[in-house]
């Protein structure tokens, strides 16, 4: 309860108002609909509420029991304690979006230093803000590519191999444009259909194609030829990311990419069953005043002294209104600065021991885990941290199984592939031991028997 | 004095966090795809830690001073949602655990579609949406796909009052529909005849605010939603000012049609700097099965032994995914520990407070301010930012010379339809001594603007920085620090 | 307010030029003085392309503002003043001397229905306050 007016305060105040009780105030509301009686459990004071939530919070499993073999878009990574001391001060944490430059350097120059690290990190030319997430992030990329043709193009590609959340937010987003045909990741279609057949579907009708990179499978491929073909047609490129696999592997940058987006969770920001998460986009330089959400460039004061404020902002909503390509306002701010922070502590190092362990785990998991019988590692070729597993019975139930020896296991990519029934997708990242890895073959291996 | 950036205190070969050896055998990487140069910054921790603290400290925040950002709702933010959110129990579940191994996450966000649904007065509930303007196109693109499933095509209009956020029209406009501004009249309210005008049956709905951007309660809204109701439109209810109405008066039974919710806003959540935000949706009985989703459901109703089983699940014709995942969890768990200690009673008292210290304010500056629309307020107001016998003094000196006083400024320039509007709510954490400060600041203001207009002009004075040069920073676009090595 | 006689006006602040056939189309002082110092500027039409009075030509932005330059004309673009892109400061500082397109007109009598000087003017003084 943090409301401190005491009673002597309140009669101070409403005397200055001119009027004689608090019910004065309202009386512009029609009196039918005037205070409703509220069906809400009585208040509970600070310790009260942190009895119960802790309480409710301990009939969940989290991943502090469980061993987690979980991936497919959220990701458990370690979080260094100072990423979560340095969001929690007040100053970044209690502050707004930075309008009034003068007050706001910190989450300013925060969220430059962000920007650059992702530009950076991605191998491409300018990243905004943030969007809320990798899956509003590749719609946004899309709507982006529908304003950049002027809505005259009306194909987008898609690979199968992208996020299925991603493409059915990308198809909720696009739904308000009319004329659109979205194709490349029909039911019919093989999951693991190859780029050299999705880039058949490219043509000159085509605004935007979008592939990601590791894909949904966890699988990575040089994506140089593929774009080439891309572009041949006039088409804008999008490459969905995985920001830890890009510590280790070539830039979409290098590929030639237009556009990157991706989940920015796996940077310091914990998985908290969803959300908050990062919207990561970034694009060329050509493409910089098309971009939606928030951006901050660098300037300077009348006394020549360097300082960032938010620019370009006649492209958003306030100033363009039904103009404006896109609505968004708030975006992730603390997340991003979680991000920057993150990736200030690994570092240079850090990010790439990160990423060499997942690679290592997970190549060390897929391998033992080919040797069980009635277990086939499905991914031929390079992949990052996540591969697919035919498993000899439902996922479900092998996950049931995993959960009684307190291991979550990977995902079952029947619930969004036709075809994929049986098919599991492991994650791998630098939290899972060795013997974690070892017990889940053992506890896998007993499975087949028992 | 300038903080470097990040790159700029980097020293090559230096290391910060460390992580273990593999302790599994080394895999070659892929062959041709491998990163050759990775341009991180290379510092140690404490680099790190001094230079946020260093960024921090050049910060306004609630936690520093008063934040009267016009329908932002700048409340103190409970520490206590922090400790909740860290609950690991809380924080370390992985969104796609099977149901059975979260249903602590489920009864809580159950609960929470439940709580505001009783506040607001509507049928049901969706968390999904990440902030308010996803909200507002989640909406938008329920009531598209109510009319189409009605065979409703030809309703391609949507009505916006002019002095609405921006967001409202840019959403409208995404969801294919042509923007039709609604003029206000001279008591701030929604003009009734020029709203009558424009109602047929090409009209999908409007988009309405209550209280409105000016603070004021609309005082015909039930002609208002009678008025679209009539013409087959639905009505859709911003719920950035819901902070207002909390215990007063529900937009559900008004009348309104669907809502979103800004939980960074009435509900407490944190600022964080620009977001995270968060917009649940609310809707009244007939758009239930459109909603985004999937939401939380009960799967198997409970005892007096045990608790019901929770489960996910896709309304019947919904509008489909806005977002990965369910929602911003992390701040639907603020949400609801807020909620928690208030209680019913406490809602309506937020209300009450955040009301009596607008009209508080408004009590002790419209003598010295124009304030355009006389009447009592909600929980914000807007006045004008100039004077007629203090020519060259505008909306923007004023609000640069309250950050001399230590004062965040308001809102400036909005809404559009106030000539050097400034935009002020004060939430109900202020206490009085800090609104009696606030006053007296602009009443000194003001009277400065009379006598040494100058000083307004150059303002701020005691910021770490100075008014900067947004015409240069637009031209010149440096948006990236380049790692010394590369250009 | 700089509002040269020999020019024509629309409503939405554009200036055009006639020759024979062929308008060509810029903005005026009083337009570029509301948006103050512009910072970006494209065009929404190509070389070629068929036009109709009250369509969008081209997007110009500031720091707080950001205005479509609207077709006061319908017409064939003959012709689009590349330069115009990279060197917006010529918008501010010298709004007739720097043109963005030019239009082969479809239908002569557009022209008659815009404003001449006087009327621009004293429209300008209306929306003043």
């Amino acid at each position: 309860m943090f409301i401190p007016h005491t009673d002597s305060e309140r009669e101070e105040m409403l005397k200055e108002i001119g009027i004689g009780s608090l019910d004065e105030l309202f009386t512009a509301v029609p009196k039918e609909f005037r205070f409703p009686k509220l069906n809400l459990p009585p208040a509970l004071t600070e310790m009260e509420v942190l009895a119960e939530l802790t309480e409710l919070s301990s009939v969940n499993e989290s991943t502090r029991e469980l061993m987690c073999f979980l991936g497919a878009g959220a990701y458990n990574h370690y979080i260094p304690a100072a990423v979560d001391a340095i969001i929690q001060r007040g100053e970044f944490l209690t502050a707004y979006t930075p309008y009034q430059p003068e007050v706001s350097q910190g989450t300013l120059q925060a969220i430059f230093e962000y920007q650059s690290l992702i530009a950076l990190l991605t191998g491409m030319e300018v990243s905004n803000a943030s969007h809320y997430d990798g899956a509003t992030a590749a719609a946004e990329a899309a709507v982006l590519a529908y304003h950049h043709f002027r809505g005259k193009r009306s194909r987008i590609v898609l690979s199968p191999a992208v996020n299925p959340q991603y493409r059915a937010v990308l198809r909720t987003y696009m739904s308000g444009y009319a004329g659109l045909e979205i194709v490349g990741d029909e039911a019919a279609n093989s999951p693991f259909t190859t780029i050299e057949e999705l880039a058949k579907l490219v043509d000159v009708n085509t605004s935007l194609v979008v592939v990601q990179y590791p894909d949904f499978f966890g699988r990575i491929q040089d994506l140089t030829a593929f774009a080439q073909k891309v572009h041949e047609a006039g088409a804008l490129l999008t490459v969905v990311i995985n920001p830890t696999a890009l510590a280790l592997l070539k830039t979409p940058g290098e590929f030639g990419a237009d556009i990157v987006v991706g989940e920015g969770q796996p940077l310091g920001i914990p998985m908290s069953f969803g959300g908050p998460y990062l919207g990561l986009f970034a694009t060329k330089k050509e493409l910089v005043r098309k971009i939606a959400g928030r951006l901050v460039g660098e300037t300077e004061d009348a006394n020549g002294q360097r300082g960032y404020v938010l620019t370009l902002t006649a492209r958003e909503q306030h100033i363009r209104r039904e103009k404006a390509t896109s609505n968004i306002c708030t975006n992730q701010g603390l997340m991003a600065l979680a991000s920057a922070v993150y990736l200030s502590l690994l570092g240079k190092h850090g990010l790439r021991q990160v990423a060499e362990l997942c690679y290592h785990k997970a190549h060390y998991a897929a391998e033992k885990i080919g040797q069980i019988a009635g277990f086939e590692v499905h991914t031929d070729g390079p992949f990052f941290h996540e591969f697919v597993v035919k498993t000899p019975a439902p996922v479900a139930d092998i996950n049931l199984h995993l959960l009684d020896h307190g291991i979550l296991g990977g995902y079952d990519l029947g619930k969004d592939y036709p075809g994929l029934e049986n098919h599991m997708l492991i994650a791998v990242t630098e939290m899972n031991t060795r013997e974690e890895i070892d017990t889940l073959c053992e506890v896998l291996q007993e499975y087949n028997h028992g | 004095m300038a903080e470097p950036t990040i790159y700029e205190i980097s020293s090559e070969g230096r290391i910060g966090v460390r992580f273990p050896e593999p302790d599994v055998p080394r895999t070659d990487l892929p062959a041709g795809l491998e990163r050759t140069t990775l341009p991180l910054p290379e510092v140690s921790e404490l680099d790190v830690v001094r230079h946020f603290t260093h960024l921090s400290q050049l910060n306004f925040s609630i936690d520093g001073g008063l934040y009267p950002l016009g329908s932002c709702t700048m409340k103190y933010n409970p520490k206590i949602n922090e400790d909740i959110a860290r609950l690991p129990g809380f924080a370390f579940t992985h969104p796609l655990q099977p149901a059975e191994t979260v249903q602590g996450n489920l009864a809580l966000m159950y609960e929470l579609q439940e709580y505001l649904k009783e506040i607001s007065g509507l049928a049901a509930v969706s968390l999904q949406p990440a902030a308010g303007a996803h909200g507002e196109f989640t909406g938008v693109m329920i009531i598209k796909a109510y009319h189409d499933a009605n065979g409703q095509t030809h309703r391609t209009k949507m009505l916006v009052p002019d002095s609405a956020h921006g967001t409202n029209p840019a959403t409208s406009a995404m969801r294919g529909y042509e923007v039709v501004s609604v003029p206000s009249d001279l008591r701030g309210n929604i003009d009734l005849a020029a709203l009558k005008e424009l109602c047929s049956d090409t009209v999908a709905g409007l988009m309405l605010t209550n209280p409105n951007t000016l603070g004021l309660f609309e005082e015909h809204v039930v002609e208002v939603l009678d008025l679209i109701h009539g013409c087959g439109g639905l009505v859709y209810g911003d719920g950035a000012n819901l902070n207002a109405l909390l215990g007063v008066a529900r937009p559900g039974d008004i009348g309104f049609d669907v809502m979103h919710f800004n939980l960074h806003k009435t509900f407490s959540t944190p600022h964080g700097g620009g977001g995270p935000g968060s917009g649940p949706v609310g809707v009244a009985e007939h758009l239930v099965d459109f909603l985004p989703g999937p939401n939380v459901v009960i799967a198997e109703e409970g005892s007096e032994d045990e608790a019901p089983l929770f489960d996910l699940a896709m309304p019947a014709q919904s509008i489909g995914r806005v977002k990965s995942f369910h929602g911003h969890f992390g701040m639907i768990l603020r949400a609801f520990t807020y909620i928690s200690m208030y209680g019913a009673e406490g809602m309506r008292q937020i209300a009450e407070h955040a009301v009596l210290n607008a009209n508080y304010l408004l009590a002790k500056l419209h003598k010295t301010y124009h304030v355009p629309y006389d009447r009592i307020c909600m929980h914000e107001f807007v006045m004008e930012g100039v004077f007629e016998d203090a020519p060259g003094v505008h909306a923007l000196d004023i609000a640069k010379r309250l950050m001399d006083y230590k004062f965040h400024p308001p809102t400036n320039y909005f809404p559009l339809i106030v000539h050097e509007a400034l935009m002020i709510e004060p939430t109900e954490t202020e206490n009085k001594q800090t609104l009696d400060q606030f006053a007296e600041a602009l009443i000194k203001i003001a009277e400065e603007a009379h006598t040494q207009p100058d000083l307004l002009h150059s303002a701020p004075h005691i910021t770490p920085i100075g008014r900067l040069d947004e015409v240069k920073a637009a031209k010149e676009l440096v948006l990236c620090c380049w790692y010394p090595e590369q250009d | 307010m700089n509002i040269p006689g020999d020019l024509k006006y629309a409503k939405t602040d554009e200036w055009v030029k006639v020759d024979g056939n062929v308008a060509t189309i810029g903005i005026t002082d009083y337009a570029q003085s509301q948006l103050s110092d512009i910072v970006y500027f494209e065009f929404k039409v190509d070389p070629g392309e068929s036009v109709k009075k009250g369509g969008t030509a081209a997007t110009v932005e500031s720091v707080k503002a950001a205005s479509d330059i609207i077709f006061p004309v319908s017409g064939k673009v003959v012709e689009l003043n590349d330069a115009v892109a990279d060197e917006f400061e010529g918008i501010n500082s010298k709004p007739y001397e720097t043109w963005f397109l030019k239009v082969e007109l479809s239908n002569p009598a557009d022209v008659d229905a815009l404003m001449d000087a006087a009327e621009y003017e004293k429209y300008c003084e209306e929306r003043g306050h």
